[in-house]
């Protein structure tokens, strides 16, 4: 029996969804619903854009207008969609790779236009889809099928490249941590700009695998014994915190919203009339 | 009340066209020869309550632009031969997906960067076959400023009322030509909007009597989804090979079966021609040219065949007329692309030649009368 978070968000005839036991996505893709949720939103007004790979599978569970798009544009296709009519809730999710590797420009121009798009990152860590190819967040020096002795990019930090490229909220969170990860992407949601918030997920089918990080459950044990919470590491020990991720809020500031701006050119231009 | 005559470039009446067929958004990415499209859409659009953005790049000019259209404005972009490449990805989404959009390409000379402000036609094979795997499409090529107005109407006509992805195959010659055009009000054209219906759950179902699924805009009620998968009649994935042969078939047949709606050309002095030369969109004003030239002097009686509908291409009226005259020349600014679709459709009727110029300069009068003395 579905509970009744699923029943009311999610396409329950859809279901199973094809992630793999163990897989993080599920995690991340309820968290997203119990967001729009706890916002108190119409569903009918609520867009769920993806791209292409395991995590933009998400959209097609998911009881929203939902549009399934090209491998990198999502947050392309959302713009056109958000400014067209700036009423509706346009939320993408993203890969790591959809999001930062072939879709890094339109990240990047979407954080500098500061346009009011919800983009939450299920980071995996790895090219999951395509079998295990190593990603622009693929830690240094571990490996993929495509990084057989190892990788030597270094990796990108999501919420930081997004702040520096004008986001005006970021947040990381985990699989794991699940209230935080709700209440991280409520804020985004409730956020009047660009949001982006990084779910860290857990691919024990390939990243796991290539990398040894053990059984599913070993994995998320990792996230537990390893992620802190920004404001409690402010407290601990540069020794306590070597090796560890910092999640919650990173950034968020406020600044005019693209859409409100351009509504201001057409009612300057009169063609509000 | 301004007067309805202007004088413009075809860039400019292309962009006052879409207004007049009802644009509301426009998404691109600047490159030369197109770039007064954007240019006057940005200034235009915000006019007439529409929305102008300009994008990071050529991807996203159609991505944002599809995903407006998802949303329930009429949508366009523009581009010229690099990003009409890069746009491909996108249009076989728009194919599949079934999303209404109008992609304008002012073709430029040559592969890669080649010749940026200088005429060619060489994209009229991709703007049938550019985007991967078997897909519908309509294109269309203007051949005077009126005809950027007038045509981009039928573009978003088109476009709205099979859910196709129009492509309108400009050239630099009719882009940056200046001539009178007539601002036709949109109460005295034909405007087509897309078919909006209650869905409810069949997103791509095609009800009794029509030929493409309704439409709703997301946000109007109707939850549902879109992808570029193949998908079944709910908008859903699917693996199934029935389900997946019957929408593929479905998608080609939605322009096959109607083609005859679709098609659009021009017979000019055929009916008693020696020569019959086959042209489209800038080319044609040398032709025209090379014609009255002809009726000037003692010459060879000379037609023109003007495919305007270049995709899917008029090939029942061509092969009538070459079973008429005594040869066909087909003058193209590339190295032979419409002329295979000719060889193709006229067979042994009658000899075919080729003019053809790829150096950045257009064929003159000259140059085809030349030619018809070598051949005929
Ligand atoms: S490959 Fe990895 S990310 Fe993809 S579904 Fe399987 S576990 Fe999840």
């Amino acid at each position: 029996m579905p509970s009744k978070l699923i029943e009311k968000t999610m396409r329950v005839n859809r279901l199973p969804h094809i992630w793999c036991p163990g897989c993080g996505h599920g995690i991340l893709m309820r968290d997203v619903a119990q967001a729009i949720e706890n916002c108190g939103l119409d569903p009918d007004k609520v867009v769920i854009v993806s791209g292409i790979g395991c995590s933009s599978r998400a959209a097609g569970y998911m009881n929203y207008n939902t549009l399934h798009t090209t491998h990198g544009r999502a947050i392309a296709f959302a713009t056109g969609v958000k400014l067209a009519n700036p009423e509706l809730t346009v939320i993408v999710i993203t890969g790591d790779g959809d999001a930062t590797a072939i879709g890094g420009n339109h990240l990047i121009h979407a954080c500098r236009r500061n346009i009011d798009l919800t983009v939450v990152v299920f980071n995996n860590n790895i090219y999951g889809m395509t079998g295990g190819q190593y990603s622009p967040t693929t830690p240094h020096g571990e490996k993929g099928t495509t990084a057989p002795y190892g990788n030597i990019d270094y990796n990108f930090d999501i919420p930081k490249l997004a702040e520096s490229a004008g986001a005006t909220y970021t947040a990381r969170g985990t699989a794991f941590h699940v209230p935080q990860m709700i209440k991280l992407i409520e804020n985004g949601i409730k956020h009047h700009g660009f949001s982006l918030i990084e779910g860290l997920s857990v691919c024990p089918t390939y990243y796991g695998r290539k990398n040894k990080k053990g059984s599913a459950v070993d994995m998320y044990n990792w996230q537990k014994e390893n992620c802190i919470d920004a404001a409690k590491a402010q407290k601990m020990s540069a020794e306590e915190l070597e090796g560890k991720i910092l999640t919650g809020e990173m950034s968020r500031c406020e600044k005019p919203e693209y859409t409100d701006m351009y509504m201001e050119i057409i009612r300057k231009c009169g063609g509000d009339k | 009340m301004a007067t309805r005559f202007h004088l413009l470039q075809g860039n400019e009446a292309c962009v006052e066209g879409a207004i007049a067929a009802g644009m509301k958004f426009y998404a691109g990415y600047p490159i030369t020869p197109s770039t007064e499209i954007a240019e006057r859409s940005a200034v235009r659009l915000p006019q007439v309550g529409g929305k102008f953005i300009q994008m990071e790049d050529e991807i996203a000019g159609i991505a944002a632009a599809l995903g407006a259209s998802v949303a329930g404005l009429k949508a366009m972009t523009a581009t010229s031969g690099p990003g009409f490449s890069l746009k491909q990805e996108n249009i076989g989404y728009a194919s599949i997906a079934e999303i209404p959009i109008v992609i304008v390409d002012v073709q430029r000379a040559g592969p890669s960067t080649g010749l940026p402000t200088s005429p060619s036609q060489g994209d009229y094979m991709q703007s049938k076959w550019g985007t991967h795997g078997d897909h519908p499409v309509i294109v269309i090529s203007p051949s005077s400023v009126q005809e950027c107005y007038n045509l981009t109407v039928r573009c978003f006509n088109m476009a709205e009322r099979f859910r196709v992805p129009v492509i309108f195959l400009m050239d630099e010659i009719v882009g940056h030509l200046r001539e009178g055009c007539e601002l036709i009000p949109p109460e005295e054209l034909e405007i087509n909007n897309r078919i909006e219906g209650n869905i409810t759950g069949m997103t791509y179902a095609v009800s009794e009597g029509n030929y493409v699924p309704e439409f709703a805009a997301f946000g109007e009620g109707e939850r549902y989804n879109v992808t570029g998968l193949f998908h079944d009649d709910t908008g859903f994935p699917t693996n199934d090979n029935t389900i997946t042969r019957n929408q593929e078939r479905r998608l080609m047949d939605k322009i096959r079966m109607r083609r005859d709606r679709i098609m659009q050309w021009e017979e000019k002095d055929c009916e008693d021609a020696d020569v019959i030369i086959v042209c489209y969109g800038g080319t044609a004003r040398s032709v025209m040219g090379a014609m009255e030239e002809a009726s000037k002097m003692d010459f060879l009686k000379i037609g023109m065949f003007r495919p305007i509908t270049v995709w899917p291409f008029p090939e029942k009226a061509l092969e009538k007329l070459s079973k008429k005259c005594k040869h066909i020349l087909v003058a193209e600014h590339n190295n032979g692309q419409m002329l295979l679709e000719v060889q193709r459709v006229v067979k042994d009727n009658c000899p075919v030649s080729f003019i053809g110029k790829i150096d950045g300069t257009t064929l003159t009068p000259d140059d085809i009368l030349t030619k018809i003395t070598e051949v005929y």
